[in-house]
């Protein structure tokens, strides 16, 4: 299923996970509990040594899963052995241009993968990337931050096929308390011509009803499912998957039933 | 300071690959430093800070036992004089008074073995800023004295545990601040690395170094010299002393930590030659030489010289080396703590285990000087001492 389908038909959960963290042998399990609890996409992170976009949840993971032996190889083969929910490939620039743009997208392909986040690959940079990916069918997700001008918010979107990933505040990953009210007008800042997706700090049901009312069209949550993956507690991984997507169902629900009143 | 806008990319090298929360940052600062690198006023006010506070010019000096020893006339370029003791203050005197100018409150740095946060607090304290200097776990144990130097100065050194907890976390960990903080935070990289405007930057704050030795040999010799000689950490005082030579028929050697030879193991190479042993791929956001694994993972550098210990390397330095103009040399620690001694021996000038790998290089290799070479002597060594008796006393 291709990124524009999956928001066609919902408001997507965009579950985040490390892969080989804890260890290769067990991420398809965990990836495939996560989309039975409810997990719309699977994003799923290829570990870096120097991650600089990601919080110290996501470091820690990154650097289990390397010590555990994971490498761009194993990647894909685990890739290609999760089924039954549509997957996008997350990682910094470096690991993939060392692979090479072309066999890096050709092996997303490969392995059923339906588009790339790369964090520190900005609109400027990104070209190289974008044609490969484009070549292979894969949608290269651009990123826009709260503090991303209006006319670069266009130039991206211009650019962008899939979805756009809004930065939800500035700093890096992590689990955060509250949304900030900057989160809510950076969806009004950005014309809903392809899908928003929001991430960074989102880690509480709440947090995800309230980005849908807010005008989201899915919701991205990484730091708070990779320390339950970190602490090996992976009951309340499904479960706080489950109470999200229910949370995000209901919002859906309401809405179409006052759209209906109306 | 030219007029030519600074350059985003060298070639193939350079560019700006950050998470776009860092975009706009970046832009604020190149315009900035593109406004100011023509301000009259805030020119003046580097140029008179640089005399009176950092001690420039610095001198050229005559080598004559050296140049008896090598049989030919050896120039020291003397930025070991400089407040701070090495040429790292040239740099963060001239951002500093760039953030003040932009009106930021707090500066954040990085250093791995303490230089340059040291002439960071040393900016912090004289400009007034509020200082923080992130520094790897590894990298606090092994340079304490430095920690103290910074605390005394007034900066707060915030220890980093991620990663290999050395240099390279510690301007990755920078950097997140950096993402959540620009707004009242200037980002003092230390090095000619890193994204847009770094490169160019730091390159123009210390490009002076090169352009007082010009004036200075020509004064003395009535002509350039064949070869000048700096050691490459992340490059910023090979560039500075490069740059007003890139024109002409000189030739410039950069030479690197050769540690304890190429090689290594998978999470770590044994040296910091990235220029002479990496790859092309991009670290700190920039597309440059880096020592990396076979799937991009970026190795652990090593050197017995901590400025040194940096597993990348400016971009513009890459694009220098690949088109030919820089020659690339590296020095091992057995060369670099020959080159210490003997320097201290012959001159009674104790440089920096990173220059020293410059003086032991061309102490091994005087056929590559020509007849009239300069060294760039990038700092003192007092800081080096406890090191080198360590490595005596195995
Ligand atoms: C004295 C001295 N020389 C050289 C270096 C290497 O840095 P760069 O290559 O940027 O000049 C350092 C870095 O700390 C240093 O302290």
């Amino acid at each position: 299923m291709s990124l524009s389908e999956v928001f066609g038909r919902c408001k997507p959960l965009i579950v985040y996970i490390c892969a080989g963290d804890p260890s290769p042998d067990e991420t398809v399990e965990i990836a495939e509990r996560i989309a039975r609890a409810g997990a719309d996409v699977l994003e799923l992170g290829l570990p870096h040594s120097d991650p600089i976009a990601d919080g110290p949840v996501i470091q820690a993971a990154s650097q289990r899963a390397i010590a555990a032996g994971m490498n761009t190889d194993l990647y894909f083969d685990i890739a290609s052995r999760i089924e039954g929910v549509p997957k996008v490939f997350m990682g910094y620039y470096n690991m993939v241009y060392r692979r090479g743009l072309e066999r890096f997208a050709s092996d997303c392909r490969a392995s059923g993968i339906c588009g790339m986040i790369v964090p520190d690959l900005p609109m400027e940079e990104s070209r190289p990337l974008r044609e490969a990916a484009s070549r292979h069918g894969i949608d290269l997700i651009n990123m826009i931050a709260p503090n991303t001008p209006d006319k670069r918010i266009r130039e991206i979107i211009a650019l962008s096929s899939g979805f756009v990933y809004l930065v939800a505040r500035a700093g890096v990953t992590g689990a955060s308390a509250d949304l900030l009210e900057s989160t809510k007008h950076l969806i009004e800042r950005v014309p809903p011509v392809i899908p928003r997706a929001v991430g960074f700090g989102v880690s509480r049901p709440e947090h995800a009803a309230e980005l849908l009312r807010a005008g989201a069209d899915g919701v991205i949550v990484g730091s708070a499912c990779v320390d339950l993956i970190g602490r090996n507690e992976l009951d309340r991984l499904e479960d706080l998957i489950r109470r999200m997507k229910l949370a995000m169902t209901e919002v859906s629900v309401k809405s179409a039933a006052s759209i209906q009143q109306s | 300071m030219d007029e030519i806008s600074c350059e985003v990319r060298f070639g193939r090298y350079g560019g700006r690959f950050v998470p776009e929360t860092l975009v706009q940052p970046l832009l604020e600062l190149a315009e900035a430093f593109e406004r100011l690198r023509v301000d009259p006023e805030f020119l003046r006010e580097l140029s008179t800070l640089m005399r009176d506070f950092a001690g420039r010019p610095t001198p050229l000096y005559r080598a004559e036992n050296l140049s008896r020893a090598l049989g030919r006339d050896v120039y020291l370029k003397r930025e070991d004089l400089l407040h701070g003791g090495a040429h790292k203050i040239n740099n963060t005197l001239g951002q500093g008074l760039l953030a003040k100018y932009m009106k930021k409150k707090r500066l954040i740095a990085e250093t791995g073995a303490g230089q340059h946060g040291v002439a960071t607090a040393i900016v912090g304290a004289l400009l007034g800023f509020e200082t923080e200097i992130y520094m790897g776990e590894v990298d606090i144990e092994r340079q304490r004295m430095n920690v103290f130097r910074m605390e005394l100065l007034g900066a707060r050194v915030i220890p980093v545990r991620s990663g290999s907890r050395t240099l390279k976390d510690a301007i990755n960990e920078a950097l997140r601040d950096w993402a959540a903080s620009y707004e009242s935070t200037h980002y003092l990289l230390g090095t000619v690395a890193g994204p847009h405007p770094y490169p160019s930057m730091v390159r123009e704050f210390q490009r002076v170094i090169g352009d007082e030795t010009r004036s200075q040999i020509l004064a003395e010799e009535k002509r350039l010299p064949d070869s000048i000689v700096a050691c490459v950490g992340g490059g910023s005082n090979a560039m500075g002393i490069f740059t007003p030579f890139i024109d002409d028929d000189v030739r410039l050697i950069a030479v690197e930590a050769g540690g304890r030879g190429p090689g290594g193991g998978d999470r770590s190479a044994e040296h910091g030659a990235s220029l002479a042993f990496g790859d092309p791929g991009v670290l700190h956001g920039a597309m440059t030489k880096i020592l990396q694994d076979p799937y991009g993972q970026i190795l652990e550098s090593y050197s017995i010289a901590a400025g040194l210990d940096y597993p990348g390397v400016g971009p513009e330095l890459a694009h220098l080396v690949e088109t030919g103009r820089v020659e690339t040399a590296t020095a091992s620690d057995r060369t670099a703590i020959m080159g210490f001694k003997a320097l201290s021996k012959l001159e009674g000038i104790i440089p920096a285990l990173e220059s020293a790998h410059a003086v032991g290089y061309a102490m091994e290799h005087p056929e590559m000087l020509g007849e009239l070479s300069v060294i760039n002597i990038s700092g003192r060594g007092d800081k080096d001492l406890h090191t080198v008796m360590a490595y005596e006393s195995v």
